[in-house]
């Protein structure tokens, strides 16, 4: 951005700098969604203190709600984008595979006790690294058909997506497992005396390690070059099969998070309701972020930001009392006019119209 | 030159494109029964020109008449509709479709396909052509240059007034080239006008009436061949005199016997499962050689080897006397190999990213997944290497497809000079650029060898090879059938090598 | 070097036509060795027939994917649009007093104006598919509960009759536990999904349009320097597919003869999955109408026998289907680049 300033002639040209930035889109689409909610309802925006049942002081109010919900959807965007952009697919296995990671934190949690245990049979950590490992592993499937039998990704994932529920729930014999020790419901909502729910804290925690891993190594490079021309990678040097299989791996990790946060929400299970549909979301966040779903460039900022965009879209539809059902409907309708607006062919006719009204402009302030 | 033969004409043609101006005002003229050869450096215009005519690019301005009539041409479609059939460098025919359907499709009448009549009719100009394919046959599964001379196939079998020829001889052997000739004249006669682009100089003075030149998107003028010879043709179009190249010359002392040095890179009975027999090199400090023979001989395919581009399949490997295992790029990269690959667009550049991120990329996988350089060492390294080559780029974060050919494929020698390389290949980096950069690209090289380095020059021009080289491996038929030292090189007797003793 | 060998070379297969040739054998196979392993159930003709009486939606849907996955696009709001139709059509007829003549115009115009809008997105803005279908899905989605959040049955008496319709097939039958002769029978859907399977292998094999797909599909910057106007084409194709699934739609309301939200879920990845199975490649510009029907036939059959294993857990549908779905990957893939190889 300090680039930019400093290159920057006026602010009109930096105006346009920011439009052809990619980040413009996310960005734009929350302050629409912000300027909307300030017109229509400023109490919107309203946080207050409150207490939970328990008497622990929580804060409460439509932002935390959005900070809060979209967290897993955050986290999922992290490893979608790096799914897309190295082999310019997606992956649609996700809310399937969350299942899994749900099911098995529940099974290890209950152990050998049946599936309402009075005590948690395991550390939890212990059951969230089995978890981590189990999706990895389906990761590393999906990434194995995708890279290495060059299966294309959302026909590869399909098989998990279609497998992947039924596979959770013969994990745990169909039955409900239920988890009564309130600390494993810390995860997915408040820690006592903190009064920010955790899973913002998880998913900040999520956004510093990618920072971190993009900035300490060369993931991102490799990734995106991978993701453009992997034949002339391949001649510098690169694995393309291997970077392309390790962001599948990845994209594995980012689901046992969310997985753990998911079944942390509710102690329990549902095994065909759980995580339902959040893979078309996390890709939607990953086009709203301006990424090209074919690969090649990405921006990480501007996925998760695409994923809190739609989740201040969610919630402000329910706020407006939109039934749960006909939500998508609503969005169906943004996501249209963000994408035309975003479609090269549609700016460019747009760039013209402008340097037909810019001239006028100059002559004015002249 | 009657106005009544006159079958195209284009009259002040302009394209812009964001930055550049493509084409300005631009006259062209093709007249009836005439092979009209369109000349000029790379980025002079020429396949914009074209691009303008078959309607892929619309025009920003100017006219363009058919018979005398102003058409508008907005798509490839209404291009052939008017009389405009098009053969492209690049191969434009789909590979899971038939040989039959790559001929017909896009142009058949109704609303029916008749596949019995459309491969009977394919059989027989494929048959008149010689051209040795199946009508049934998927197209994906012939070679390349048969592919090419399907889509000759094609465009001359339409009822065309003019027809367009985008470079098609790159992919094809002689005999292919001299069946395509004998087809342009028996067209000639028949009235059509044949626009004809090609690098190749002698193919222009064999079969060409005219050459209009263009240079930086503008008219130099045109001329009927007879009035200009190939030297004034090449300076028209660098739009200077040509001292340039006779500056350059190989320094021929360290063409000397090496002696008992040690090689900087030695092969034994190396093997690649592309087919290529069996083959030993050698190369010394200092010295630039080259592989040459004709397309499809095999000459990359060794260069690929040795770089472990392809898998190979049995050969040893010394580096500077010590036996190495090369089983992946990075094993070459390694030991100081760099290695430029032939096709540009699909083995060189990384379209989407920077000119910076391009120029590190392999110095930064050399140095490994977990230590990427810092921003600041990054654009360092982008800008030092921008000065020393001259590339024309905005900035450094300008994405590198947005460059022309010729800055493009310099940003490719910074990306390997940047690995500071003992032993560079470099397989055919001067094709498709223009003149200029060739000179520049011929220098670089002979400076690397004063400065020590080893390279392996590879070019489909002879000269341009002589100029560099001071040992030449020739290829025929995937295998080694000579090397050429010292006295042995010059022109007639590299040919009669590369053609052999049946010739 | 190429004129050594004049003309004999060897016609290889295409690849559209090697993988219907696998799809029809596994097809094969697998119901024959049904009949003789699991007897019982498979001797029956209406055990198969059933299978087309419960699938007629499914190969409707799954032809106008396939199309879609040709041009080398992809179409997931066909599911959620036949949900809309079936809910549209019921509170159409029992609501509104609407005729069922003018129920099937409901559910055509619904998915015309799916295809329009879907088509113009994909082919004139140039927008992805995947995108273009994903909003549509969730536009879909939204509006079944818009327009009417609860399920119910139609009581509409013209449109019962129709529903009752069983067209019976002549010399095929089983005689039931009492010792009486019962014909098979095949439902009026299942006339209107062959009709369609017939016309649309027509199209795609012997006309311009149908040729222009599997152009457009194998490489999209060839078609247009062939002189095929690609928007134009692809629009087609979109148009098709959304125009298909309003017919699908109906056909699937004259088998459940209901309106629900939850109706076809998921019914655009086991379009997608059967178009897979049936040899078309998501990757554009190879597949087959014929490779489509089998596809279907297959992805229910592996269902009618898992379940006829006594496996009736419902996880263990859905753990064979995507086993399977695994396997002709596997097995296209392998077939693909060992032929490619070859070359």
């Amino acid at each position: 951005m300090a680039k930019n300033l400093k290159n920057g002639k006026s602010i009109g040209s930096m105006l346009i700098g920011l439009f052809r930035q990619q980040i413009f889109i996310p960005i734009a689409a929350l302050m629409i969604l912000v300027i909307f909610n300030l017109i229509a309802d400023p109490s919107f925006f309203k946080i207050t203190m409150g207490q939970n049942n328990a008497g622990d002081p929580i804060l409460s109010g439509y932002l935390v709600t959005i900070l809060n919900n979209a967290s897993e959807l955050a986290i999922l965007a992290i490893g979608m984008t790096l799914v897309t952009a190295a082999s310019g697919g997606q992956d649609i296995s996700v809310g399937a595979t969350i299942a899994i990671a749900g099911s098995v934190i529940l099974r290890i949690l209950c152990g050998a006790a049946g599936p309402r245990p009075e005590t948690m049979q395991a550390p939890i950590f212990v059951a969230f690294l089995v978890a981590c490992v189990v999706t990895m592993l389906f990761g590393a499937f999906n990434g194995a058909l995708v890279a290495y039998f060059k299966i294309q990704p959302m026909v590869a994932t399909l098989i998990m997506f279609t497998a992947g529920r039924s596979i959770a729930a013969w994990i745990n014999n169909n039955q409900l497992p239920v988890i009564k020790d309130v600390s494993f419901g810390y995860f997915g909502n408040y820690i006592p005396g903190i009064p920010v729910p955790t899973p913002v804290f998880i998913a900040i925690l999520c956004m510093i390690i990618i920072a971190l891993v993009l900035k300490f190594t060369n993931l991102g490079l490799y990734v995106q070059a991978v993701g453009i021309n992997s034949h002339s990678s391949r001649l510098n040097g690169l694995n393309p099969e291997l970077i392309k299989f390790v962001t599948y791996v990845i994209m594995g990790l980012c689901v046992a998070v969310a997985g753990l946060i998911k079944v942390s929400r509710i102690s329990t299970i549902n095994y065909s309701v759980i995580a339902k549909d959040i893979e078309m979301d996390a890709i939607l966040a990953v086009a709203l972020g301006g990424n090209a779903l074919g690969g090649g460039k990405f921006s990480m900022t501007a996925s998760i930001l695409g994923a809190y965009v739609i989740q201040f879209l969610t919630t402000t539809l329910y706020k407006f009392e939109v039934p749960s059902d006909a939500l998508p409907a609503y969005k169906a309708i943004v996501v249209i006019i963000l994408v035309v607006m975003s479609a090269p062919i549609v700016r460019e006719k747009m760039g013209k119209l402008w340097k037909k009204i810019a001239p006028k402009k100059a002559v004015k302030e002249a | 030159m009657g106005n009544e033969n006159v079958v195209l004409k284009m009259r002040g043609i302009c394209k812009y494109f964001p930055g550049v101006k493509a084409l300005q005002n631009v006259d062209f003229t093709l007249r009836k029964g005439e092979i009209h050869a369109l000349m000029g450096e790379n980025g002079a215009g020429k396949s914009t020109l074209i691009k303008v005519l078959t309607g892929v690019y619309p025009k920003d301005d100017g006219q363009i008449f058919i018979d005398d009539k102003a058409v508008v041409i907005r798509s490839p479609q209404e291009a052939q509709n008017s009389g405009i059939s098009t053969v492209y460098q690049e191969i434009t025919l789909c590979p899971n479709l038939t040989v039959a359907e790559n001929m017909y499709i896009g142009r058949e009448k109704g609303i029916g396909v008749s596949w019995g009549k459309m491969n009977a009719s394919a059989k027989k100009l494929l048959d008149s052509l010689e051209i040795p394919a199946v009508p049934t046959q998927q197209l994906g599964s012939c070679s390349i240059a048969v592919q090419q001379m399907v889509a000759i196939a094609r465009a001359v079998d339409m009822e065309c007034k003019v027809l367009i020829l985008d470079e098609p001889t790159s992919s094809l052997d002689e005999q292919e080239v001299q069946k395509l000739f004998k087809l342009m004249r028996e067209l000639r006669e028949k009235g059509v006008g044949i626009i004809f682009v090609t690098h190749f100089l002698e193919q222009v003075y064999e079969v060409c009436d005219t050459i209009t030149v263009l240079r930086d998107g503008q008219l130099v003028g045109e001329y009927p061949i007879a009035e200009l010879p190939r030297v004034q043709l090449v300076s028209k179009m660098l739009g200077k005199e040509l001292d340039d190249l006779s500056d350059i010359k190989r320094h021929d002392e360290e063409a000397a016997s090496h002696g008992d040095k040690v090689a900087v890179l030695e092969v034994k009975q190396l093997k690649s499962t592309t087919g290529v027999a069996p083959f030993d090199f050698e190369i010394f400090e200092g010295e630039v050689n080259g592989f040459t023979g004709l397309l499809g001989s095999g000459r990359s395919e060794c260069v690929r080897a040795i770089f472990g581009a392809d898998k190979t399949s049995g050969g040893e490997v010394y580096i500077g006397g010590k036996k190495f295992k090369i089983n992946k790029p990075l094993d070459a990269m390694k030991h100081g190999v760099g290695y430029l690959a032939e096709d540009r667009k699909r083995d060189g550049i990384i379209g989407d990213l920077s000119v910076r991120d391009n120029i590190i990329l392999a110095l930064q996988v050399m140095n490994g997944f977990f230590r990427p350089f810092s921003r600041a060492k990054a654009e360092a390294f982008a800008d030092e290497y921008i000065k020393l080559l001259q590339i024309k780029t905005a900035s450094t974060n300008t994405p590198i497809k947005a460059l022309s050919g010729g800055n493009q494929q310099k940003v490719i020698l910074a990306r390997w000079l940047l690995t500071n390389p003992l032993y560079l290949i470099l397989d055919e980096p001067t094709r498709g650029i223009d003149v200029g950069t060739k000179v520049e690209i011929q220098k670089l090289v002979l400076r690397l060898a004063e400065e020590g380095k080893s390279v392996t020059f590879i070019s489909s021009e002879i000269d341009e090879m002589l100029r560099t080289c001071s040992r030449l491996i020739v290829m025929r038929d995937r295998k080694v059938v000579g090397e050429l030292t010292g006295d042995e090189l010059t022109q007639n007797h590299i040919m009669a090598t590369i053609a052999g003793g049946d010739k | 070097m190429t004129n050594k060998n004049p003309l004999k070379k060897k016609v290889g297969i295409s690849d559209t036509n090697l993988l219907l040739v696998i799809t029809i054998a596994v097809f094969l196979v697998m119901y024959i060795s049904a009949v003789l392993f699991l007897g019982s159930g498979f001797t029956k003709p209406q055990t198969f027939f059933n299978i087309l009486n419960d699938n007629a939606a499914l190969i409707i849907l799954s032809c106008g994917m396939s199309i879609v996955m040709i041009t080398g696009g992809i179409d997931i709001s066909v599911g959620t649009l036949t949900a809309l139709v079936c809910m549209s059509c019921a509170v159409h007829l029992d609501y509104q007093g609407g005729s069922v003549l003018t129920a099937m115009l409901l559910a055509l115009g619904i998915g015309v104006a799916f295809g329009l809008v879907q088509g113009y997105l994909v082919a004139y803005l140039e927008i992805q598919p995947f995108i273009v279908s994903l909003a549509g899905m969730f536009f879909a989605k939204g509006m079944t509960t818009i327009v009417n959040s609860t399920q119910f049955n139609v009581a509409h008496e013209g449109f019962k009759a129709l529903k009752a319709i069983r067209i019976y097939v002549p010399f095929m039958g089983a005689v039931n536990k009492k010792g009486v002769y019962v014909p098979a029978y095949i439902e009026p859907g299942v006339v209107v999904a062959l009709l369609l399977v017939v016309l649309l292998f027509v199209l795609l094999k012997w006309s311009k349009t149908g040729r222009n797909f599997y152009a457009v599909g194998g490489n999209l910057n060839s078609a247009t320097m062939l002189g095929i106007n690609v928007k134009r084409t692809k629009f087609i194709a979109h148009m098709l597919c959304s125009t298909l699934a309003g017919i699908g739609g109906f056909v699937y309301f004259m088998h459940v003869g209901s309106g629900s939200v939850s109706h076809a879920a998921g019914a655009e990845m086991n379009a997608i999955a059967s178009s897979i199975i049936g040899g078309t490649m998501l990757s554009g510009g190879v597949g087959n109408i014929a490779g489509t029907f089998f596809g279907v036939l297959s992805l229910s059959t592996i269902k009618n026998i898992v379940s006829s294993l006594g496996l009736d857990e419902a996880w263990w549908t859905n753990i064979t289907v995507a086993a399977m779905i695994c396997l002709f990957l596997l097995v296209q893939s392998l077939v693909l680049l060992r032929k490619n190889k070859k070359k």
